[in-house]
């Protein structure tokens, strides 16, 4: 079984629509989306959900005022400022820890847990997908990235498909490092901007840091060429496998408005036989192709 | 006058407009990047940097010699960063949510302080004299709004503020916005674009915030964004339309402000908007 995961460090460098014109090209794989903060994958796979489940996180510190002494001692132990001097608990800056309801003296604090999200097992036009709703401002959003390709990989064992196709979230944070332990490989999506270097450095610093074999592409090459090239020559100097770069084209944009991959928008256009030519080179990289 | 630069979807121009506003309303203006885990705004105000700080936070370790193996510590940690099995106690810092339950619970007084390093908080000076100070996450950490608190603690209420913050909605995006006067979302006219602007707007009504919208790249994709806008009366407060020329200025490193006396003066414009808006002081 493997999993490719497509990164990018920086947002916006065209993860989605790149892992859903691999999703049109590529057989026997299960899709999943890990960007579970800002999800966006679904708006061009036009997944039927068959099954949804309440993702539960943790605990929220919940003081009952009936049974409130109002001594203070939860004030004392928060170290989230999440506690008012009339005993209220900011639900948002409450961390969860639990501290203030193990350790009240009067046992006045109750710890509901929340449901903090929601995850969905799914069919599309290109096979089952896997993919999940984090609340706003909700926590644990490495816990349901670690779920969502937990089940990802529980559907391609039961059904015999070989490959997993991740759609990661941007940063190099929690959510990112919930997304990269045990990959077979990551596709970084660079930008050839200097924040898109910047950014596309960290994440490959990240993959080194957890021993994540790392490809690097460049998306949008020629609105600055010599950056591009940069980057090329960055990767072969860091012993980074470079395998591909992709023109700037609005077929992307057009084909998302339609809510399609640019793949079905322009089937013959210019830039899908780069795609074509990039998965392939892809799959027959050394971590893809089982030689390492 | 704190002002935050938020999105939900990644990329669509948060720190362009966060670097171009500070250097437009000239020098004093502070400037602090909370996209801890990838800052960039340091990439176009080019900042001398005068002073770097690590940022330490509480992990437990734990005196094998005052231990009982109670196990009370790893009973009241949630993160399931100490653990308790047969004569020895581990510890997993990079689950550790510093709460120092387990310190607070031991009854020996076994659980003594250690440190794990989050990042750092770089502080300078940038172009046009702004006052910049970000965060940068070390790599491999899991945890930023430590760092991103600690980047915040430079807020100058006196001044104009303006808060570089990260994509998404979840708890980095909350540290970043939370208690500020105003929020600058900035999105793109793409289905993309519109759907994580919804979540992005969802998040900052939670925390009641008054917040309005910069439309990037805003002659491509379709107008479902302005139409969500006029529905929900979020104003639009500036379009940026889609120019190579402005791209090309980015990807070099470049600010439009520093080459266009006219995008200087409309993103003064965006600033006094936002004044009027929040009907406060304008600190300039």
């Amino acid at each position: 079984m493997k999993e490719l995961v497509i990164l990018s460090g920086k947002g916006g460098t065209g993860k989605t629509s790149l892992t859903s014109a691999f999703a049109a090209i590529s057989a026997n794989k299960v899709l999943c989306d890990a960007d579970v903060d800002a999800a966006d994958l679904h708006l061009l796979m036009a997944p039927e959900i068959m099954r949804q489940t309440d993702f539960e996180g943790g605990g929220i510190a919940v003081i009952d005022k009936d049974r409130c002494s109002g001594c203070g001692r939860c004030i004392e132990l928060c170290r989230f400022d999440a506690i008012s001097e009339t005993f209220e608990v900011d639900p948002i800056s409450c961390e969860g820890c639990g501290v203030c309801v193990d350790l009240c003296p009067e046992t006045a604090i109750d710890f509901p847990i929340q449901v903090c999200g929601q995850w969905y097992i799914s069919n599309t036009r290109f096979g089952p997908m896997v993919h999940a709703r984090l609340g706003i401002a909700e926590e644990n959003s490495g816990k349901l990235v670690a779920l969502v390709r937990q089940e990802a990989r529980k559907i391609a064992e039961e059904q015999g498909l070989d490959m997993i196709l991740t759609d990661g979230p941007p940063g190099v944070g929690c959510p990112v490092i919930a997304s990269l332990g045990g990959a077979t490989a990551l596709l970084i999506v660079a930008e050839p901007t200097v924040s898109g270097i910047h950014d596309m450095n960290r994440a490959v610093d990240l993959a080194r840091h957890f021993n994540v074999p790392a490809m690097v592409c460049v998306n949008k090459y020629d609105l600055n060429p010599d950056q591009a090239a940069r980057i090329e020559t960055g990767c072969k100097q860091n012993d980074v496998m470079f395998v591909g770069k992709i023109p700037f084209d609005p077929l992307f944009t057009k084909a998302m408005v339609e809510g399609k991959t640019v793949l079905e928008y322009a089937p013959d256009a210019q830039v899908n036989k780069v795609i074509r030519q990039l998965w392939e080179t892809i799959q027959a990289s050394p971590p893809m192709s089982g030689d390492v | 006058m704190v002002i935050s630069v938020a999105s939900g979807k990644g990329g669509t121009g948060k720190t362009t407009v966060a670097t171009n506003l500070a250097v437009a309303l000239g020098p004093y203006v502070r400037l602090l990047d909370c996209d801890v885990e990838e800052p960039n705004a340091h990439l176009f105000l080019k900042p001398s940097i005068e002073s770097v700080e690590s940022l330490m936070t509480f992990v437990p370790a734990v005196s094998e010699e005052k231990c009982t193996y109670c196990r009370k510590c790893a009973e009241i940690c949630r993160f399931k960063a100490i653990a308790v099995l047969g004569k020895t106690v581990i510890t997993f810092p990079e689950l550790c949510h510093s709460c120092y339950g387990c310190q607070e619970v031991c009854p020996e007084g076994a659980v003594y302080e250690s440190s794990r390093k989050i990042g750092v908080v770089e502080k300078g000076r940038g172009l046009g004299d702004v006052e910049f100070v970000h965060g940068r996450l070390q790599v491999g950490e899991a945890m930023s709004p430590p760092l991103i608190k600690k980047v915040r603690s430079f807020e100058d209420h006196d001044g104009v503020t303006i808060i570089d913050a990260p994509p998404g909605t979840s708890c980095p995006v909350i540290a970043a916005v939370k208690g500020v006067d105003f929020v600058v979302m900035v999105t793109e006219p793409t289905p993309f674009g519109l759907h994580d602007l919804k979540l992005g707007v969802g998040a900052v009504r939670l925390l009641g915030l008054p917040c309005g919208l910069v439309i990037n790249r805003s002659d491509i994709g379709n107008k479902d964004v302005k139409k969500y806008a006029k529905d929900e009366g979020i104003p639009v407060l500036m379009e940026i339309p889609f120019d190579r020329r402005i791209a090309e200025t980015y990807s070099r490193g470049r600010l439009i402000v520093e080459e266009s006396r006219e995008w200087k003066e409309r993103f003064i414009e965006l600033y006094e908007r936002i004044i009027r808006l929040t009907g406060k002081e304008s600190h300039r």
